[in-house]
Parts: C-alpha cells; sequence; structure tokens
C-alpha cells in the first residue's frame, strides 16, 4: 500500500485547535552528562527511608477485620436510603404517586425530582471550574439512562425501604433512545436539551444540541508532508469497551447535620474536596456548610473520582435533621454509577520500511454516556499520553470528539483514556511490525523518544527521565524473548508472545494542589496531616516515607492525618497519579521547613547563628569548633538537646508553641512513567481460549518510593489490564437495559486466570519529582491489551481490535 | 424468629425475619469484619466459618445458623496474627475490603492441610473464590505460600531482586534531538 492514497482526511475542521504555548525554556539547556538512569544509580541507595519496603501504616488494622469503612462507622441509628431507578432509557416523567410507599411502617420520606433544588452540577471530581458540563439535578424530571435516579425512599430499615419502593408509581412518558455511540452526533434524539445546563469550561467546545459533550484535537508538524514520506501506512480502528472499575467497596456514603447545623458527608471518596463543593453546589448552599470526612477506602481506581449518592444522603439529611446513609449493591455500582469512557479510535500510522514511524494520526470518539462526568478530559489522554512515546515521527495529529449517549455516565478509570489511546497505537505500532516482518521490539527501540528531547503533544514538556529502553531490554530478558519465537505449536496449543509499551503522566500539571501541615508534638514525634486520599494504596504510608526521610527518623515517629475537609489541607485528591509526585513534594518542602523553624527555635535559646544549628534526628545540637573554624565532631557538642526534650521545651514554661510548617506543590510538569509489559499467551486450537500464562512488567516510575508497594500497584494493574483484554465488558441489551450487572455476567480475573505475573523495576531519577519520584498508579494498567491482542494475532493470525478478546474473536477473526 | 448462635464462642440470641441473611445477622450484631462484595457469592468478602467450615455469609439464612457455631475475624484475632504478618510485609491487603474473608479462607485451608504443603495450583483453586481488585494475587500468593510453608515463595522484602533497580539494556544515550515544536497544545485539564 502506498502512502498517498492514505492520506486524503481534511484537518480537524470541527472545532477551533486550542492555542500553542512556547516551547518551555528548559529545551534549550544544555542537557546532563548524567542520564536519569546514572543518577538514579547514585543517588537511591543513599536513602534510609524511601526506597524500601515499608509496611503500610494501616496494614494489621485492616488485616485484622477492625471496622474502619463507611458503612462500618455510619451510626446504628441512621437512617437507610433506598434508591428507585429508571427502567427506561429514556424517559420523562409525567407523574409520580409515592401515598402508598408514605404508608409502609418505617417509612420516613419519600423524595422526587419536584422536592430537589434545581441548580445543575456535575458529579466530576476535578478542579474548579470543572472542565465536565454542569449537567445534573439530584433528581431530574427526565431520565437519561436505565438505571437513573428517579426517587428516594428513606426509612429506619432496608426491608420498609425496599418494600417501599416497590409500591411507587411513576407514569414515563418514554423517549426515544440513542444508544449506539457512533451514532449519537447529530442524533435526532437530544440526550442534554434541558435548561440550566451549564459550560463551565470553554475550550472543551461544547455543542450538546449534536450530542456532543466535548470536541478539540492537537497536531504538530505537517502530517501530510510526513505521510507523503512513509512508505507503510497502517490505516486500522480500534475500539475499546466500558469497563467496571469493580473496586471491592462498594459506593457508600452517609450524612448527618452537626451540632453547627452544618452537613457532615462521610463518604468512601478520592476527592473529599471536591465532594464539599458537588454537595454545597446541589443544595445551594454555601461551601461552608459542609464537611466531608473520608474514612478508610475498600478500593476506588477512578470511580471514587466521580461523587456518587454523597448529594443523595446530604440532602435527605439535610431535609430530614437525622442521619441517613446509603450502601449501593453491586448491581446499583454495575449499573448506576460510573465506568471506563468506550472509545473508537482511527489509527493512521505512516513508516519507513526500515521501521521508522513518520506520522500519526489518531482520532477518538468517546462515550461518555447519560452524563458528562470526565467525558472532556479523559479523552486527551488517549492522545497526549499515547503519541509521546513515539515524539520523533516528524508530524503527529490528534483529534476527538465526546458524545453524549443514554448509556450509564463514564467515568475515571485507572488509566483514563491513555489506556484506550495505548491499546488503539500500541496495536497499530504491532501490526507494523508484523507488516514489515520486524521484531516489534527492535521497531520500537528505533523510534522512541530519548531523554533531553521534546514531546510535541505532551505539552511540550522535555523528557526529563526514562528508561524505557531498559525495561523493554530487561522484560526481554525476563520473558527469554531472544531464546523464544513468536510463536510456538504446543499441540492443541498455539503460545506466542506479544508486546506493549505504556506511559502516563504524574498529575495534572498546573492544576493539581497537594498541600501538607507538618508539626512537631511534644514527646517528639510528628503529626503529617494530609488532603490526599489513601484508598487502599498506601499514599498515608509513603507519605510518612518522605517525611521520615527529610526528617531522619523511623516511619513509626511521623503520624498521619487525613482526610477531612475541616482540618486537613487542601489537596485535588487522589487522582491523575498525582499523589507521589504532588503530595509528596509538599511533604519533602514542609519538612524542610520544619528543620528551619527548628533551627531558628534552638538559635534563639542558645544564643547562636541558625545556621550553625544542626539535627539529625535524635538531636539538635551545635557542633563544637576548633580554633581554625572547622567543625570537631569528636568533642562535646556546644549545645545539645535531644528531640523530645526539645519538641517538650517549644511547648513548656508558659510560652511557645508547637512548630508547624505548612506547604503546598502544584507543577508546571508532569513527568511521565514508563512500562514494557510483555504478554505469553496460549491460545487452544479447539476453543480459542486464551490464557496468559506469564506475563512480564518493568516499570520506570522513578524513584520507587516503596519497593513493596509499588510492585503490588504494579501486579494489580496488570491483571485489571488483562481482565480488560480478556472478559471484561460493559454489555447492553437492545433496550437500553445493561446485561453485565454483577459479578456472574461481568467477569473479574480470579487467582487461577493468572498464574504469573512478574515485575521488575528500572528506576530513573526524575529532578523535578520528590527525591527523583515519578508515579506508578496508573501505567500499570496500559499494557495488557495491545500485548496480548499481538499475542493472540501471532497465535491466530487474527488481530482483534475490538475488545474484549472473546475466544470466538480468537478463533474466527473479528468478521469470523 | 428466634435464632441461637454460638458467635466466637459465646451465645447469641436474636429475632429475626426468615429472610434475613447471616451477613446481616453478623454485621447487626457487631462483626463488621464481614464485608459483602457482590450479594452473588462470586467475591469471597464475606467467608465466615460455620461449625468450622468456611460458608459464604451472603448465601446462608440466618436461621439456618441456628444451634450452631459461627467464626468470624473478631472470634480470630490471636490465631491469624501470623498470617496477617506474612500479609502486611508483602503489601498484600493494599485497600484491606477483601482481606478478612481471604484471611477466614486461608486458615479453613491451612486447617484442612493439616500441616501438609500444597502446590501453587491447589492454593489458586482453594482461594479461587476469594476475589481481590488491587494485588493481582501474586503478592498474596507469596505471602499465603511463606506462611504455609511452601518452598520458594518468591519476591520478599529486603531478598536479592525483590527491590534493587536492574541494570539492563546496555545502548548509549543518544544526544538530544530537537522536535519541532507543536503547532497546537492540548489542554491537560482534568
Amino acid at each position: 500500500m502506498s502512502a498517498n492514497d492514505k492520506h486524503s482526511a481534511p484537518v480537524c475542521s470541527r472545532a477551533p485547535l486550542t492555542k500553542p504555548a512556547a516551547a518551555h525554556a528548559y529545551a534549550n539547556e544544555a542537557w546532563p552528562a548524567t542520564s536519569s538512569f546514572e543518577l538514579a544509580q547514585q543517588i537511591t541507595p543513599e536513602l534510609a527511608q524511601v526506597s524500601h519496603p515499608v509496611v503500610k501504616k494501616d496494614a494489621y488494622a485492616l488485616l485484622a477485620g477492625k471496622p474502619l469503612y463507611t458503612d462500618d462507622l455510619a451510626p446504628s441509628d441512621a437512617l437507610v436510603m433506598k434508591i428507585l431507578r429508571s427502567p427506561h432509557a429514556h424517559a420523562r416523567i409525567r407523574a409520580i404517586d409515592t401515598a402508598r410507599a408514605l404508608r409502609v411502617p418505617g417509612v420516613v420520606a419519600v423524595f422526587t425530582h419536584e422536592d430537589v433544588p434545581h441548580t445543575r452540577f456535575t458529579l466530576a471530581g476535578q478542579s474548579n471550574p470543572e472542565a465536565s458540563p454542569y449537567d445534573r439535578l439530584i433528581l431530574d424530571e427526565v431520565v437519561r439512562y436505565v438505571g437513573d435516579e428517579v426517587a428516594f425512599v428513606v426509612a429506619e430499615t432496608k426491608r420498609a425501604a425496599e418494600r417501599a419502593l416497590r409500591l411507587i408509581r411513576v407514569d414515563y412518558e418514554v423517549l426515544p433512545a440513542v444508544l449506539d455511540f457512533t451514532q449519537a452526533k447529530d442524533n435526532p434524539v437530544v440526550v442534554h436539551g434541558e435548561e440550566g445546563y451549564e459550560v463551565k469550561a470553554g475550550w472543551i467546545n461544547n455543542e450538546r444540541l449534536r450530542n456532543i459533550c466535548a470536541q478539540g484535537g492537537s497536531a504538530s508538524g505537517d502530517l501530510d508532508a510526513a505521510f507523503a514520506q512513509a512508505e507503510v501506512v497502517i490505516d486500522r480502528t480500534y475500539h475499546t469497551k466500558a469497563c467496571a472499575q469493580a473496586m471491592m467497596e462498594t459506593f457508600q456514603s452517609y450524612a448527618y447535620v452537626d451540632v453547627h447545623g452544618r452537613i457532615v458527608c462521610v463518604s468512601s471518596t478520592q476527592v473529599p474536596f471536591h465532594i464539599r463543593r458537588q454537595i454545597a453546589t446541589a443544595l445551594e448552599i454555601a461551601p461552608s456548610q459542609v464537611r466531608v470526612v473520608k474514612p478508610r477506602i475498600g478500593g476506588g481506581f477512578g470511580a471514587k473520582q466521580t461523587g456518587c449518592a454523597e448529594t443523595f444522603v446530604a440532602f435527605a439529611a439535610q431535609r430530614l435533621g437525622r442521619p441517613v446513609k446509603v450502601v449501593y449493591t453491586r448491581e446499583e455500582t454495575m449499573t448506576a454509577s460510573n465506568s471506563r469512557h468506550e472509545m473508537q479510535m482511527h489509527v493512521r500510522l505512516g513508516a519507513k520500511r526500515d521501521g521508522t514511524i513518520v506520522a500519526i494520526d489518531l482520532d477518538t470518539l468517546s462515550n461518555t454516556g447519560a452524563y458528562g462526568e470526565h467525558g472532556p478530559t479523559t479523552v486527551g489522554l488517549s492522545g497526549h499520553k499515547s503519541l509521546p512515546l513515539y515524539g520523533r515521527a516528524l508530524a503527529t495529529r490528534f483529534a476527538f470528539t465526546v458524545v453524549y449517549t443514554n448509556t450509564m455516565p463514564a467515568g475515571a478509570y485507572r488509566g483514563y483514556g491513555a489506556t484506550q489511546g495505548l491499546f488503539a497505537l500500541e496495536s497499530a505500532v504491532n501490526e507494523l511490525a508484523d507488516t514489515l516482518a520486524m521484531d516489534p521490539c527492535e521497531l520500537r527501540v528505533r523510534n522512541l523518544t530519548r531523554e533531553g528531547e521534546l514531546m510535541p503533544q505532551y505539552d511540550n514538556q522535555v523528557l526529563y527521565s526514562t528508561t524505557l529502553e531498559r525495561c523493554l531490554r530487561r522484560a526481554q530478558e525476563m520473558i527469554g524473548w531472544n531464546e523464544k519465537p513468536l510463536v510456538r505449536d504446543m499441540g492443541d496449543k498455539v503460545r506466542a508472545l506479544g508486546v506493549s509499551l505504556a506511559m502516563q503522566g504524574s498529575c495534572i500539571l498546573n492544576v493539581d494542589i497537594g498541600s501538607v501541615d507538618l508539626r512537631l508534638e511534644e514527646g517528639g514525634f510528628y503529626v503529617l496531616s494530609i488532603g490526599a486520599t489513601d484508598m487502599g494504596t498506601g499514599c498515608d504510608t509513603i507519605l510518612a516515607q518522605f517525611a521520615a526521610e527529610a526528617l531522619e527518623c523511623p516511619v513509626e515517629r511521623v503520624v498521619v492525618h487525613g482526610v477531612d475537609t475541616d482540618v486537613s489541607p487542601y489537596d485535588t485528591g487522589s487522582y491523575a497519579s498525582s499523589t507521589t509526585y504532588i503530595t509528596g513534594a509538599a511533604t519533602l518542602k514542609a519538612a524542610e521547613q520544619l528543620r528551619g523553624q527548628m533551627a531558628e527555635t534552638a538559635a534563639g535559646w542558645w544564643g547562636v547563628d541558625a545556621a550553625d544549628v544542626r539535627f539529625d534526628g535524635e538531636r539538635v545540637f551545635v557542633p563544637a569548633v576548633r580554633a581554625d573554624g572547622t567543625v570537631d565532631a569528636e568533642a562535646a557538642p556546644a549545645h545539645e538537646m535531644a528531640l523530645a526534650a526539645f519538641a517538650n521545651k517549644c511547648v513548656s514554661g508558659g510560652r511557645g508553641d508547637a512548630l508547624t510548617a505548612h506547604a503546598a506543590q502544584w507543577s508546571e510538569f508532569s513527568p511521565p512513567p514508563f512500562m514494557a509489559g510483555i504478554a505469553e499467551v496460549d491460545v487452544d486450537k479447539a476453543t480459542g481460549k486464551v490464557d496468559v500464562v506469564d506475563y512480564v512488567g518493568v516499570v520506570d516510575c522513578g524513584t520507587v518510593v516503596n519497593t513493596n508497594l509499588a510492585r503490588v500497584q504494579a501486579e494489580g494493574g496488570i491483571v485489571q489490564g488483562i481482565g480488560m483484554a480478556l472478559t471484561e465488558d460493559v454489555q447492553y441489551d437492545e433496550r437500553g437495559r445493561m446485561r453485565t450487572r454483577s459479578f456472574m455476567s461481568y467477569k473479574l480475573p480470579c487467582r487461577q486466570d493468572v498464574p504469573s505475573v512478574r515485575v521488575d523495576f528500572v528506576p530513573s531519577y526524575e529532578k523535578t519529582g520528590p527525591l527523583g519520584a515519578k508515579s506508578i498508579g496508573e501505567v500499570v494498567i496500559n499494557t495488557p491489551s495491545p500485548a496480548i491482542a499481538s499475542a493472540v494475532a501471532h497465535a491466530t493470525g487474527h488481530y482483534v481490535r475490538t475488545l474484549p478478546i472473546t475466544p470466538e474473536k480468537a478463533l474466527f477473526g473479528e468478521e469470523g | 424468629m428466634n435464632v441461637t448462635v454460638t458467635l466466637n464462642g459465646a451465645p447469641v440470641t436474636d429475632d429475626v425475619t426468615p429472610d434475613t441473611t447471616l451477613y446481616e445477622f453478623l454485621r447487626a450484631h457487631g462483626c463488621k469484619s464481614v464485608k459483602c462484595g457482590c450479594e452473588t457469592t462470586n467475591c469471597g468478602l464475606c467467608t465466615v466459618w460455620l461449625d468450622d467450615a468456611p460458608v459464604l455469609s451472603c448465601a446462608v439464612l440466618a436461621v439456618r445458623a441456628d444451634g450452631r457455631s459461627v467464626t468470624t475475624l473478631e472470634g480470630l484475632q490471636d490465631q491469624s496474627a501470623r498470617l496477617a504478618r506474612c500479609l502486611a510485609e508483602q503489601g498484600a491487603e493494599q485497600c484491606g475490603f477483601c482481606s478478612p474473608g481471604l484471611v477466614m479462607n486461608v486458615l479453613a485451608f491451612e486447617r484442612e492441610l493439616a500441616g501438609r504443603v500444597p502446590a501453587d495450583e491447589e492454593i489458586r483453586r482453594f482461594l479461587a473464590g476469594n476475589l481481590c481488585r488491587c494485588t493481582g494475587y501474586m503478592s498474596q500468593m507469596r505471602a499465603i505460600k511463606r506462611y504455609l510453608g511452601c518452598p520458594d515463595p518468591g519476591a520478599w522484602p529486603g531478598a536479592a531482586g525483590a527491590s534493587g533497580p536492574a541494570a539492563a539494556g546496555t545502548a548509549a544515550r543518544p544526544a538530544p534531538v530537537p522536535v519541532a515544536p507543536a503547532k497546537e497544545v492540548p489542554t491537560h485539564e482534568r
């Protein structure tokens, strides 16, 4: 195929492209002689608390089954909320009869759309102003997907509430629905035609009357000229499905009115500060009247970066003046919360016959479902966190459209669009390698973005740290790439290899904020107060490791507290892989500040210069000085005080204060972590069943802050990715009712499905990161889908371009 | 209906409706370690012992437990401590929500083994019904294998290869290559 007949598409014409920014000044700096890999080797061994396998601070309480989660903590007299949901994909409520429901003994109230405030808001947990449109009410007259909320029953017991639900009579005017996202744009069915809809961020180019939630694009270089140089063009369309985050703890929240008449909401959420804003907006009350508390969370994976029932219980508690709780069933969590965005991606990949990639064109269509949470933003990552892998291409273009449909709203899910985009791009790269009969690893090495290079599709950032090539080589070594053919006949099965690379970000640059308070307490210990939300990942522990590193003490001496929006310092929340990079840096800053305060305080007591005061973690002291002015470490110090005595003196004698440091961090960088993954699969010749017999993943997350927890992140992300590749698929019937309503029909990997997942790290040292760290949480889910699809293609000759890779598709191909 | 259960060694009597599940009964009597993840007997989070055999308490009616003994993790705090340490040292609890059910099932498995060292596939099979979305199971396997005395439990903190950076790849770092700046720059807000 020639290049010229493959690049006829016009330059993105649907929407104005976003404005260019100046190339970053750092691009002109002389590049340092030492690579980030060498730096890591020099610096990391010096660390005492960071880069160690520290046990999670909450581990033993969790493993003992202590009552620590939202539902465990709800007051025993809390009223129970149950929710009536729409059986129709699109309908207008003509009337609701709640009289019989209200007569059920134990029922306290039934609320409908007529009872709630009429200010629209978004449930997306994003910084203010949110990119996601304000397209929701607590309860709406129009229901937009099967499962949309129709009414709340609040009762003394769950059984009374459930009984009452069945007695509510709703008169629906059923409306036509748009279920197929490829047909949504300019469809006569308009999902959001209502009054009060509001766009907070103009750049999303919203055209809701065309069902377009957001659209736009970005480009670099002369695409037509670059494709003209291509000798081979891979032109394919890939399709990733909605997937359920499926954290083990379902959505749960409770709310009550406190002594000051304020709403307190305790919720399993990744974004307490954003939930505070959602509740205030939805209830039309001042933000000062809301407090949000996050206890332990039973997993999130992004699902809990979107609000769920917090506004519901807050509203009911406000109206009733009594505590109200809601605990979603798994069926509600599957069918009426949020999922990964389904995306269809058209990729054109132009290359020379020697494997040099010259041009990439990616066009993504994303289904945001009935509401726009994270719609405008997830789609961006499908391009901006895939194309920079091959930043040496002469030209790249990325265009996107996000559409509304009458399906369950999508939201954030680990990987956040990058997962989808990387399935498309990495699959295309694998198809290119096979077309050219090149080794897919060698083809990649030829094209990788190198340290010091600009990444035009990544906000023009400079790539400061990468060991991706070493990661790939290590992965090849672990799986035995050079000793094995890509395909082997095993008799009843065919065994094959497939590879993929991945990247992500380490925060949302110029948006995310993390802040911490760090206090030296009487007795000589530290309290680290954070607004970042540990959802099981262990950020409480790794932030304590950062503090302990800087304060030269054991991790146990740092107590971590969070999150309560009345008390905790502001943090945008735990998402976008940002906690280590952003809040970790804030913690280091605060620790340095605290050391400065300690020196100033001691200097004041001892009448010395603060610059002469030392702290070694255990004692504050001024070393003895010889006649020539040099420090005499052998001699008794001029002044010396043990930490506990120092801390006690700070607050004794009727004067002084517990020393407190506060620091905030934001970033104009978001250094990408990288990963190489290789899948070894068996495909059964008779049934097409695909077994992942071995999977290796090698990660560059910068400094590995907690070697245990990073490994578990990687192993867990890979297995989630294997689920996405092989079995996980949110499906609907022809009327828009979700078929996959439980773990019976939505298959998560169990431990028999993943006999061997092996992980290693090749750290770089990221100079903008805290002690060299980047991020780990999301990048790890991105390699399995393209790597497994390629392995299956090697085994069967069938490229599966629509996930998941079912046995039928593997055996017969997608056209089967 | 009146139900009397020996719960973690102490008698408990309550009046329950016939459709009350053992899961609901146990939570109502303070056993908050018992979690519900699915309601369809797929996830294993609600695993408790009924007369010393592991059962999914979301699928057992409370009346079925009448006159029998029920054990939850609240009643096994000492017995589970060593397993907890093995899991914690691997970071294998992560969010912790599936941990109590897993611990109950591993301890039941251990009793069934009666000192025998199981094969990997046997462990995976016995625990197949204990889902975990965080860990990908590998750290749990290392911890459980260590707990049960299996040879070669895999990477262990402090062991060689458990954390050290791998020095792989030999290609020299090439000189930076200038790349034309983007004409248009995306917005990364999220």
